[in-house]
Parts: C-alpha cells; sequence; structure tokens
C-alpha cells in the first residue's frame, strides 16, 4: 500500500504549506525537538556494544591473513589450546556455509575456509579470559599457506582469468563480480545529432566510512538453546538471517539487538565475520563472548566506497541541452560481493536525476581484486557517477559559454514525471535547491568575478528514500511497527528500525506523540531487538525516515480510531468531533467536552480491551520493465544542489574550503534540527573524501595506512563552514510529505568543489582525490600549455 | 585491552573518580581507560581507536584533559579524575541536547569533557571562549557524524555566547 493511501482524508498537513515559517497544523513535526537519546548519550549513560559486560564473559579476537591470495593448506592450534586461560579456537571448518548480504552472491566464509583474499581476511578465532590471553594465542596458531598470484589492479582483474579469486564453476566468470549493459533511448544517434560533444575521463579513489565506534559484537548461549547476539550492525533483520544459515540454527532460536550505535554510514550494513564468531564460541563454551574489533581491523572490514575508473560522453545542443550521456565504467570491489550487484547496478540507474536526458547508455563492470571488499558507503554506488557527470556539466557550460547553474536548471526533469530508465519522479524541488544556493553565495554578483585562486562551483544530485527491491525478495510489508498503551498514559512504540545516529527512533517518537496529541515524554520507544519488534528491513538506502516514519503514521492512526471511537461513543457524539491535542481529547464543536489522554485511554481500554495497534509501510510497485528496472526504483527521491566556495594555493597546490552552501529537498523537514545535522555531516563527508582522505594498499597489498593517523579524517579545525538551507517540497507519499536527508546531501560536493577549483585557477580535476600534488601538476600542465599557445602564436 | 591479571606485579593505586575515591590493585601499565570503563564500570568514557588519535577517550585529570587509552594507570595513582559521568557537566549536556550535538553519540563524551577542560581554561586564562577557539580547542576529538557545525554551536551554546 502507498503512503497516499493511509493518509486518508484531512491529512494534517493540510493547511500548512510548504516553506511556512512554522508548520503551525502540527504540535510536533516540524520543530527541533530533542533527540530521545540525546541525554543518555551525552552523560555517558547510552549503552553501545562495547559497554556490554555478562557474567562469566570470554573476550574473543581474530586471526587474519598476511596474504593477499593464498590457499590455506593446514591450520593447527594445539598450540593455541593449550595456553592457560584460552578456552576455543575456531577456523573455518567449523562454520563453512557461506553467506552474502544480497542471496544471489553468497561468497564469504565467517572464517576463511580454503584461501584467503586479502591481507587481513579473517582466518581463525579465539576465545580466552582475556584480550592478552586471546592475543598470546593468536601467535601460537599455525597456519601453512601456498600463496597465489594477486589482483590488485581492477583492468588485470578484467582480463586474466587464473587464478580466479573466487570459484564460480557455473558461470566461468573468471573476476568479474557483475556486468549490467542498459540502454535507454538511442545515445549513437543523438552523438550524431548533437551540436557538442564532450568526452573524457575520471577516476575515484576509494574511501572509507571510518565510524568513530569500532565494530563489536557480544553473544550469550542460554541453557535452553537460544543464542542472543548484541552488534553494533546497522540491519538487525539481515544478521538474524545471516547467522540462522550459518550456523543451521532455527530463526526463532535466535535473537539479535542492536544497542546504541556509535556510527555506521554503511560500514555495518553486512554481517561481518565477529557476528558469527562470538556466535559459535559462546555455543561452544557456553560463556558469553565479546569480540571488540581494534581500529585496525576495522580498515580491513572495509566495505567502503569503489575505488572507480569512468568515462562518460555526453551530447549537447547549442543551448546546453542534454540528449544522449553514455558511460562506461569500471568497479574495484575488493575481494567479495557484499552489496556489489546493487552497486553495480546504482552506479547507472542513479544518474536519471535532476536532469532529464532523452538516451542515456551505461556499461559497468565490477571486478574482484585482491583488497579489504568494498560496499555501500553513504550515497552507496552514485557519488562517483554523480562526481563525473557533474563535472562533465560545467565542461559543455563552460564550451557553450553558458552559466553553470543555468545549464542545470535548462536540463531539470520537472516533478511527476518519469526518467529514461522508467523511474517515477514525484515532488522535486531541485530548481528551489539551486535558487537557495545561487542566492546564499551571492552566486551571480561573484561567480567567475574573484581573484585568481578564489572560486565558486556548483553541482547537483538526487538519491533514493528507499528503494521497492528488499534484498531478498518477499512481499511483505519492508516496515512494521507495534504500539502498546499502557494505564499511565504512556505509548510504547516497538520498531524494527535501527537508529544508527540518524535519529529514527525520536522520528517515531515524534510521530506517535504528533498522531496521539501526546506529549513527547509520553512516548517510548523499543528498537532493534528482533524478539521484540515486527521486522524492518534496516537502517541503509535512506529508507527508514520514509518507510518506518509511514508504518508509524498507519499504527498511530489506526490507535487513534480506537480512543477517538471509544471517546465519541461515551460523549454521544460524532468519531469526527474528537481531536487528540496536547495531552488532552476535546471536542471541536463544544469546550466544555475535555478530558486528559490517560482518561481517553482508560475509556478506550474499557471498550475495546487491551489497546495497541500494528502499522506497516509497503512501497508501490515501481520501476522500469526491463531486467534490473527496480534496482534504483524508489518511491520519493530527494534533491540537493550545492555551491562550494574554494581558495587555492598555486604554490603549495592546497585547496581550502571556505564555505559550503547545501540545498537540500527533504519533502518535509519532520525535525528541522536533525535534518540540517544530516546536511552538514554528509556535505563534511564528501568534502573529505575529495581533499583528504585515500583508502587504498600498497604495492604489496598491505593496508597503506590502518590507523586515523594515516588515514585523514578531518578536525573540527579541517572542517569548512557549512550552510544547510532546507528545501520543502512535500512528497504526496512521504510521511507528512517528507523525504531522505542523510545520504543525498553528500553528492555534490566532491564535484562543486572541482567546478569550484576551476572557476579559481582555470584547471579541471577529473581525478580524486585532489592532492596539492595534483593540483600542481594540473597547475604546471595549464602553464606549458599556454607558453605553447604563445609560442605558436608569435610563430604564426 | 584486559591485561592477564598477574598479582605479583600488581600495584596499589588510588583515584578519585567524580568525587569517589577508590583503592585498586592492578597491573601497574593497566590503561587508564580500562580501569575506568572495566574496575570502576565507568562505561561513558569511550574507546575509539586506542591510540590516541580520536579523542573518545577523553577525561580530565588533575586539571587537564588527557586520553585515557594512553596514560597507564601507574603515572596517575593519587589522581583526581572527571569523566562524562560527572555531575558537574550539565551546562554543557544540555546544550548539546538543545543543538543536535550528538548523532551517534559516541565522540560525545570526549567532546564535552574536552569543551569542559576549555572552558575552565578560558575562564581561568580571562578569554572570552569564540568559535575559532573551540575549534582548535577540539581539533583531537574526532566526529564523523556532525560535519563539527553542531558541536561547535553546543560548546558556544554551553558558553553563553551567541553564533
Amino acid at each position: 500500500m502507498g503512503a497516499r493511501d493511509q493518509h486518508g482524508p484531512g491529512a494534517p498537513w493540510g493547511d500548512a504549506q510548504p516553506g511556512a515559517k512554522d508548520n503551525q497544523a502540527f504540535q510536533v513535526v516540524g520543530k527541533p525537538h530533542r533527540k530521545v537519546d540525546g541525554l543518555a548519550k551525552a552523560t555517558g549513560a547510552a549503552v553501545y556494544a562495547d559497554d556490554i559486560v555478562l557474567p562469566g564473559m570470554l573476550h574473543a579476537k581474530t586471526l587474519r591473513s598476511p596474504h593477499a591470495h593464498a590457499l590455506i593448506k593446514k591450520i593447527d592450534a594445539t598450540r593455541a589450546l593449550a595456553l592457560p586461560g584460552v578456552h576455543a579456537v575456531i577456523t573455518g571448518q567449523d562454520m563453512p556455509i557461506k553467506y552474502g548480504v544480497i542471496p544471489w552472491t553468497p561468497d564469504e566464509n565467517a572464517l576463511a575456509l580454503e584461501k584467503v583474499r586479502f591481507i587481513g581476511d579473517e582466518v581463525a578465532a579465539v576465545a580466552a579470559i582475556d584480550e592478552d590471553t586471546a592475543n598470546a594465542a593468536l601467535k601460537l596458531i599455525e597456519v601453512e599457506y601456498e600463496v597465489l598470484h594477486a589482483y590488485f589492479d581492477p583492468k588485470e582483474a578484467l582480463v586474466r582469468h587464473e587464478p580466479s579469486i573466487h570459484e564460480d564453476k557455473k558461470h566461468n566468470k573468471g573476476n568479474i563480480s557483475k556486468h549490467v549493459e542498459l540502454s535507454f533511448g538511442d545515445v549513437e544517434a543523438a552523438a550524431k545529432t548533437a551540436d557538442l560533444v564532450v568526452e573524457d575521463d575520471y577516476s575515484f579513489h576509494g574511501t572509507t566510512h571510518t565510524p568513530i565506534e569500532p565494530h563489536c559484537a557480544v553473544a550469550q548461549y542460554s541453557a535452553d538453546g537460544v543464542l542472543t547476539v548484541w552488534s553494533s550492525t546497522q540491519i538487525t533483520h539481515y544478521v538474524h538471517r545471516a547467522l540462522a544459515r550459518v550456523l543451521e540454527l532455527q530463526p526463532a532460536r535466535i535473537r539479535v539487538v542492536q544497542p546504541c550505535l556509535g556510527g555506521a554510514f554503511g560500514g555495518k550494513s553486512d554481517p561481518f565475520s565477529l557476528e558469527f564468531c562470538v556466535a559459535k564460541l559462546a555455543m561452544i563454551t557456553r560463556r558469553p563472548i565479546k569480540m571488540l574489533w581494534t581500529r585496525e581491523e576495522v580498515f580491513y572490514a572495509h566495505r567502503g566506497r569503489h575505488p572507480m575508473q569512468l568515462h562518460y560522453k555526453t551530447s549537447a545542443t547549442k543551448d546546453g541541452r542534454v540528449t544522449g550521456v553514455d558511460a562506461k565504467i569500471l568497479i574495484d570491489g575488493g575481494s567479495y560481493s557484499s552489496f556489489g550487484l546493487v552497486t553495480t547496478y546504482y552506479a547507472g540507474q542513479l544518474l536519471t536525476g535532476p536532469y532529464d536526458f532523452p538516451s542515456y547508455r551505461f556499461d559497468s563492470t565490477r571486478v574482484f581484486t585482491n583488497k579489504p571488499p568494498c560496499g555501500p558507503k553513504r550515497g552507496h554506488g552514485s557519488v562517483q557517477p554523480r562526481f563525473a557527470f557533474e563535472v562533465q556539466l560545467d565542461q559543455i557550460a563552460e564550451k557553450l559559454g553558458m552559466d553553470p547553474i543555468e545549464i542545470r536548471r535548462k536540463n531539470f526533469q520537472g516533478e511527476h514525471t518519469q526518467t529514461v530508465n522508467g523511474q517515477r519522479i514525484t515532488s522535486n524541488g531541485f530548481m528551489r535547491c539551486l535558487d537557495e544556493v545561487e542566492r546564499a553565495s551571492g552566486w551571480r554578483a561573484r561567480r567567475g568575478k574573484l581573484p585568481h585562486g578564489r572560486g565558486l562551483g556548483v553541482a547537483g544530485s538526487m538519491y533514493i528514500s528507499g528503494t521497492n527491491y528488499p534484498v531478498y525478495p518477499n512481499k511483505m510489508p519492508q516496515a512494521g511497527i507495534q504500539l502498546k498503551v499502557d494505564r499511565s498514559g504512556l505509548v510504547t512504540v516497538f520498531t524494527g528500525g535501527n537508529d544508527i545516529g540518524q535519529g529514527s527512533n525520536s522520528v517515531v517518537c515524534y510521530i506517535v506523540a504528533e498522531e496521539l496529541g501526546i506529549p513527547v515524554e509520553n512516548v517510548r520507544v523499543v528498537a532493534a531487538d528482533t524478539d521484540l519488534c515486527p521486522v524492518d528491513l534496516g537502517a541503509y538506502s535512506s529508507r527508514v525516515t520514509f518507510m518506518v516514519g509511514n508504518a508509524t503514521i498507519d499504527a498511530a492512526r489506526k490507535l487513534r480510531a480506537l480512543i477517538t471511537a471509544a471517546v465519541a461513543e461515551h460523549w454521544g457524539i460524532d468519531t469526527r468531533r474528537v481531536r487528540m491535542i496536547e495531552g488532552t481529547v476535546i471536542d471541536v464543536e463544544d469546550v466544555a467536552k475535555s478530558m486528559s489522554s490517560v482518561e481517553a485511554f482508560h475509556i478506550a481500554e474499557e471498550k475495546h480491551d487491551t489497546l495497541g495497534s500494528t502499522g506497516s509501510y509497503n512501497t508501490p510497485t515501481l520501476g522500469g520493465d526491463y531486467r534490473g528496472g527496480t534496482i534504483g526504483a524508489s518511491p520519493a527521491y530527494s534533491f540537493t544542489a550545492h555551491v562550494v566556495e574554494v581558495d587555492v594555493d598555486t604554490e603549495t597546490g592546497r585547496i581550502t574550503i571556505d564555505k559550503v552552501w547545501v540545498a537540500h529537498d527533504c519533502g518535509r523537514a519532520l525535525n528541522p534540527m536533525l535534518v540540517a545535522g544530516q546536511m552538514e555531516g554528509s556535505a563534511y563527508m564528501g568534502a573529505a573524501e575529495a581533499l583528504l582522505e585515500h583508502h587504498d594498499i600498497n604495492r604489496f597489498g598491505l593496508h597503506q595506512g590502518p590507523s586515523l593517523l594515516d588515514y585523514r579524517i578531518p578536525t573540527s579545525v579541517d572542517a569548512p563552514e557549512f550552510a544547510a538551507l532546507i528545501v520543502e517540497s512535500l512528497d504526496p507519499e512521504g510521511p507528512y510529505g517528507a523525504k531522505e536527508a542523510g545520504e543525498g546531501p553528500l553528492h555534490p560536493v566532491l564535484p562543486a568543489i572541482s567546478n569550484a577549483v576551476f572557476d579559481a585557477v582555470g584547471v579541471r580535476l577529473k581525478h580524486l582525490p585532489f592532492t596539492p600534488a595534483r593540483v600542481l601538476a594540473a597547475l604546471r600542465e595549464q602553464k606549458s600549455a599556454s607558453v605553447a599557445k604563445t609560442t605558436a602564436k608569435g610563430r604564426a | 585491552m584486559k591485561a592477564i591479571f598477574d598479582e605479583a606485579s600488581a600495584i596499589a593505586v588510588t583515584l578519585t573518580v567524580n568525587g569517589t575515591t577508590s583503592a585498586l590493585r592492578v597491573p601497574p601499565l593497566r590503561r587508564l581507560l580500562d580501569v575506568l570503563r572495566e574496575d570502576l564500570s565507568l562505561t561513558g568514557t569511550k574507546e575509539g581507536c586506542g591510540e590516541g588519535e580520536c579523542g573518545a577517550c577523553t577525561v580530565i585529570v588533575d586539571g587537564r584533559a588527557e586520553l585515557a587509552c594512553m596514560v597507564p594507570v601507574c603515572q596517575v595513582d593519587g589522581a583526581v579524575v572527571r569523566t562524562v559521568e560527572s555531575t558537574e557537566l550539565e551546562s554543557l549536556q544540555n546544550a548539546f541536547l538543545a543543538e543536535g550535538g550528538a548523532q551517534c553519540g559516541i565522540c560525545t563524551p570526549g567532546m564535552i569533557v574536552m569543551a569542559r577542560a576549555w572552558l575552565a581554561e578560558c575562564e581561568s586564562a580571562g578569554v572570552a571562549p569564540t568559535v575559532d577557539g573551540a575549534r582548535e580547542a577540539l581539533a583531537g576529538n574526532l566526529c564523523r557524524c556532525t560535519g563539527y557545525e553542531k558541536i561547535l554551536a553546543s560548546v558556544m551554546r554551553a558558553a553563553g555566547v551567541k553564533t
């Protein structure tokens, strides 16, 4: 069912206009309410996975591969097991069943079975009385390897098939992880008839999430055979499924709980080795087990943004209309599939907005290499192509002498339309995003007119608010909610949704408070516990506010209907006259009739028996009618525009970002403070990827710096100033019109920096990251080209 | 990281944490972080990297902000320690709540403790806290969620400075 059906007549935002100064129709929604877990986090009371201590708990550590690609010939753990304090050692043989977050590509083992595929791949795990003993035991495990040829260059992996990193006898695809080729309209014809064709190469280098909380999991196996795993995961449901598969347990014998989570950004979306290891070790030792990864291990676990080599060819008319886009993309997947199937599609499928182009083709190939596996990072699959295309769009504007904002306006796809690849677009506030950044940055007065070395750049983007493609095919709801009413006036919400810091538990709380007209303090949220909460598909693809929000509205309205019916009967009036607001229930036509929410709950419980309700959300049928057409199909898309101001030091090549103006169409800001936080945090993360961060290995396949000293995430001094400009387009199907805000606002900053550098010093940066060396090289090239030109002129 | 408890090498250490004095027998090189989190059950202080880079484990030792993961407990015998669980941090904690300064919250305890140390420093030096000053002061505390805007706003709100 679509959200539109759930809202019914008299949707509560009926009289609140988009962009209105305050949302007067709302009591809670649209206001900067405090987060439900804010004080617990600020006082240190919030319990994260590593804060959990259980009686008799043992500690586990992981032995990792020192080779990038090797066969395991023999593992001997005799000496490790003999060490006092060691309780158990497990290897791949203890959990031989493969898994993978995407059911079509199960190619991971909890511990390597026959071979290792990157330096850091998990080989064995030890449970001991403490971490030091476990670490000492790791050194006593003897592993015999037969080293194989290792692939570090994706281009080599593309053409060389033996040895293959994964044995896939069925498909015999060599080292190709996934290949997608899709074509819409006639790009060849578009190129032939175009006034202008721009063709160029771009590259994205690879970055990682770096949540400040390292992965941690705790397991307990009860005497009656129930396994409980507390894990720093952003998708409880998929961990639940994977544990059942690998451990060969009935899912009903497993409980997965996500405690407070210290950052994820996509990096905690896959089921990870440590979750299986603590579970297996708990089952063997009958003692609770904790495993906390070191910072170094988090870098090996990775699943960060894929390095991509991108070739784009864009055709346009002389008045700036794009007529065709032709893309060829090589994706370096690292050693396992992870979400790679989706990444390979997203790399093409998510480019078809906010601009309309009549023809589009993409050829996207993901290969395996012997590096830490890549996966989904905030803006999954689409940040790299977006970078390439938005720079290319600027190149077209440059050739045509057009203003970069104007060319983006010119190609705007409009709202309530369809993209060239068959995606349905509903609300679309992109034009207002452009207006906002243009105005706030003083674009017209300043762009192209600033002193040499200083410049402004713009870029746009779109992103999904969840996708209608559930990771495993099923027709059950994507999000479910249960509400329980207590006689004290408290309403408890049970949600499978994962609050990973983005504030999903708070959003659920605000919605229930809004719908039932009770104070936010009277709503308690129980989340992400598979024993207690209905299934939700987790915190990924920016689906939570949209889907969990709609499910919450559904549940709350059903509960409200029960309560208002009981009160109406009590007062002998029509149900439509009963309104729940500010902790009271009133008759809108007779001010004398009023009671507290608590009294109303009691009256309703007398009439209906124990009070509660359920709600759910599932996407409408969406997507193009072709293989892969549902991947990237979302019930609503968010839109973003950034303007970045940079200062380029032509002596050192250093780029300083002075300010980023972030305009984002989030439909409706359910809490503008939290939306702004997501916008600023997204832009920060993207800017860091462009200038500072680089996740890579050295020539031996060893991670080039698995520490927070070497992997440079920005400090408060490095971070530029951000201006968050919220644009509200009111989506017809979003909860109160809301769309996503956590991933879309990352995309434009990378190309906008490149475009700003062009405005500042006239060089085009097409290869990330924009290091001082790259900037200086580009400036040198510019200088020698200009000398050559002058010399040529002189000769002529 | 919990060390193997070896009674022979253990030393006696006295610590006053958030006003409560405890006498402990611990290995001399045990990290202050583990003493706080495990021996004293004060889990508000977080471990982000264990190598002195992220600042999540910042605590105040005898008036100075220190990284608890880098301090062997033998060096702080007799010290007065303040952690995020201290009841003296209320204004900062409320400011973080009001400004949305905590997203995932894992860096928040370290941020709040560091901000307290900095504001105390400003006060004793008689200088007015500024946003630029806060940026400098918090540069050793990494946040991956916020882009620092809302953290700086929180600290300035606690300092009584309008941003």
